[in-house]
């Protein structure tokens, strides 16, 4: 085992599969020279040469719409936007291009791209760059949607990412990449659609994913020091393909239920979680299901006021105890 | 860094030119192979004609036999068939909606493509893609694309892919005239002249995008907007199947052998509306269609030059003319007669991993119903 970094987890899962595949390419703005905009490309160029590590220029549908059509040859492009935000741009070749193209080929042509890059508010960089659209990607049917909130779970999801045959899109949170965890030195996969309980508990299940599982934790933790309550936290990891059974084992053993995501209410990931729950585990709830979502606005830019707008420990832990009340 | 764009091939509207037919690649067709490049285009022509009437008919059972939109390539036919005859192993075509002639080009079956408007189950996309969505991997044809303009980036990933792999080959990404003023085709310009990648964008200049005529869209020239990028970049005229692949080798050429993109504007002209439901006369006039087909219809003036070449004679080409018409009747019974997708068959071919389960490695929930 060895402390790394979020960042240089998913680094070492690029760095593997370039070496095991060399059909697999990372291309995006800064991924080279720059040696990435967040740092996690740092040392590719280098190590793999111009050809495996491409400079992009600022041009998301051109690229990642090349990236697409690359993947059709059977070139394994991972793709970096230097935040997802930028997707907006590029909706039309992520959305219709790679979602679709396997189905109205009637299943003729894969779609084999990993797109990633950082999905996440809470560095003050106001509403254009603060979007979390998985809800919205996961939405589209042909798609896989991964959200990782551990450097273990990063690289593990990211080599299992870049070896799947459906289109991929990984979102990263730039407020982890610095988080340490420990990784194991041997290689090692976790498949797509496996959900990960984090801490074990009895009174209550927390299901959430990305960086609101760290500070769901560290709220379980506050919730058994000082309220006594044992709280389960389940990380989704993935949020399409979906695995429920994990959920619902959990949910059938604690009884209440809190879906805690980074994102607005609206048509949000946990409103399918919470519609799924009810329909398949209604007779082994004891309470309504709570939900805690960023607060319904753009992304404020205030940097005091944008982490009340975000979930955080203290008021995950307030949503909680209003469930057990 | 920018080489001096290629001369503009300028081309007098006559409707037959020989010296195209002297062009290196022409005089290198044996008679056997113009006679199929002229059958082709015929198919093309009364495959349309018969879509078109399937399109307006009804079935058997009172409903439509084909829904949604029919964009017909009727007039533009020397454009598919003189560009993907030049096609060898690792060129590769990516086109719009307006997709029929490059599918039967390409050597795709017409019945599979008829089966495919009528939405069977026996339609080259299984009944799930429709008119504006046909493919063959097998034969480099990548689609078949709905959204304006957003094949292209798909077109220079094609190249991006052959470059790649070290293939001597190219991709045609093909569009229309509407589709140059879309942001997607000029950062597919940017990326294959900054990567120098074998790309040809080709613009088939109807001269409407949609009801728009070119005049009322498009600022300056469409193809000279590749010197922005320090591209080549040629006209030329798509009545004359001979200049289009006179025109496009010398492009192809250099795409497989320099790695090199170029745009070229193939000026053509569509006898149907945009789709199938287009007023038409409001923004162009019947004569303007009637000049066009009497003086360019691409396969008149090329029988004429086949005929003075005596290559083919006016029997022979009634004689193709109906095996193309009972190529396309065959087709149309054949799509009549073809069962319709069930309602199991919706949610396959969505994942590669839900079609092939026995290697499936993820777990957990794909679809939520």
């Amino acid at each position: 085992m060895s402390q790394l970094t979020y960042r240089e987890a998913v680094r070492h899962a690029l760095a593997e599969e370039l070496t095991r595949d060399p059909n697999v390419v990372v291309m995006g703005e800064e991924v080279g020279q720059f040696q990435g905009a967040y740092k996690v490309t740092q040392g590719l160029l280098e190590k793999f040469g111009p050809k495996r590590v491409a400079d992009t220029p600022i041009s998301e549908a051109g690229f990642i719409g090349m990236g697409i059509g690359a993947s059709m040859l059977g070139v394994r492009p991972v793709m970096e936007l230097m935040f997802w935000s930028f997707y907006s741009v590029a909706f039309d070749q992520i959305l219709n291009n790679a979602a679709n193209v396997r189905y109205m080929s009637g299943g003729q042509i894969n779609c084999p791209i990993v797109i990633r890059g950082p999905a996440n508010g809470g560095t003050n960089v106001g509403a254009t760059h603060s979007h979390t659209p998985e809800n919205i990607l996961a939405a589209h049917p042909g798609v896989k949607v991964v959200v990782p909130s551990t450097p273990y779970d990063a690289k593990g999801l990211l080599k299992s990412a870049i070896r799947d045959n459906d289109p991929v899109f990984f979102l990263e949170n730039t407020v982890l990449y610095g988080e340490k965890g420990e990784v194991p030195d041997e290689e090692y996969l976790i498949p797509l659609g496996k959900a990960d309980v984090k801490r074990e508990g009895k009174d209550l299940t927390i299901v959430t994913y990305g960086r609101p599982v760290i500070q769901s934790l560290i709220a379980a933790e506050l919730l058994a020091k000082e309220h006594d309550i044992s709280v389960e936290v389940v990380d989704l990891r993935t949020i399409r393909p979906l695995d429920i059974d994990t959920v619902l084992a959990s949910v059938r053993k604690t009884h209440r239920v809190l879906v805690v995501e980074e994102q607005k209410p609206f048509c949000g990931v946990g409103a399918q979680l919470t519609y799924m729950i009810q329909a398949e585990a209604f007779d082994d709830l004891d309470a309504p299901i709570g939900r805690l979502c960023t607060i319904d606005a753009p992304a404020i830019y205030s940097p005091p006021v944008e982490a009340e707008q975000l979930p955080n420990p203290q008021r995950i832990l307030k949503a909680a105890l209003a469930l057990l009340d | 860094m920018s080489k001096k764009p290629s001369a503009t091939i300028e081309q007098k509207p006559t409707a037959s030119n020989t010296s195209h037919g002297q062009a290196p690649v022409n005089a290198a067709l044996t008679p056997a192979q113009k006679i199929e490049l002229f059958s082709q285009m015929v198919r093309i022509r009364r495959f349309e004609e018969r879509s078109h009437r399937a399109y307006t008919g009804k079935n058997a059972a009172g409903g439509a036999n084909i829904g949604g939109f029919l964009h017909l390539y009727n007039g533009q036919e020397a454009i598919a068939v003189g560009c993907c005859s030049l096609m060898g192993k690792h060129d590769h075509v990516i086109t719009a909606y307006r997709d029929h002639g490059h599918a039967i080009a390409v050597g795709m079956d017409t019945k599979a493509l008829m089966a495919e408007l009528y939405g069977k189950v026996t339609g080259c996309s299984k009944g799930k893609g429709g008119s504006m969505h046909f493919f063959s991997p097998e034969r480099n044809y990548w689609g078949g694309h709905g959204i304006v303009g957003g094949q292209i980036p798909l077109g220079v990933g094609l190249a991006y892919g052959v470059k790649y792999k070290g293939h001597k080959g190219s991709a045609m990404a093909f569009m229309g005239d509407g589709a140059v003023n879309q942001g997607a085709v000029h950062e597919a310009y940017n990326l294959a002249a900054l990567w120098n990648l074998p790309c040809i964008f080709v613009i088939e200049n109807n001269g409407y995008s949609m009801g728009t005529s070119q005049a009322r869209s498009s600022a300056g020239e469409l193809a000279k907007r590749a010197e922005g990028y320090g591209m080549a970049w040629g006209v030329c005229e798509g009545h004359d199947v001979y200049e289009v692949r006179a025109t496009m080798d010398k492009f192809l050429q250099i795409a497989r052998e320099e790695c090199k993109p170029a745009v070229v504007e193939i000026r053509t002209y569509r006898y149907r509306g945009h789709s199938v439901a287009d007023p038409d006369n409001t923004y162009r006039t019947k004569t303007e269609i009637e000049d066009y087909r009497r003086t360019k219809d691409p396969i008149q003036v090329f029988q004429t030059a086949l005929i003075a070449e005596g290559v083919l004679t006016t029997e022979s080409a009634e004689k193709i003319d109906e095996a193309a018409r009972a190529e396309a009747e065959a087709a149309a019974d054949f799509a009549d007669a073809s069962p319709y997708p069930t309602p199991e068959d919706i949610q396959k071919d969505v994942y590669w991993e839900s079609d092939n389960p026995d290697q499936r490695t993820s777990q957990g929930r794909l679809f939520f119903n």
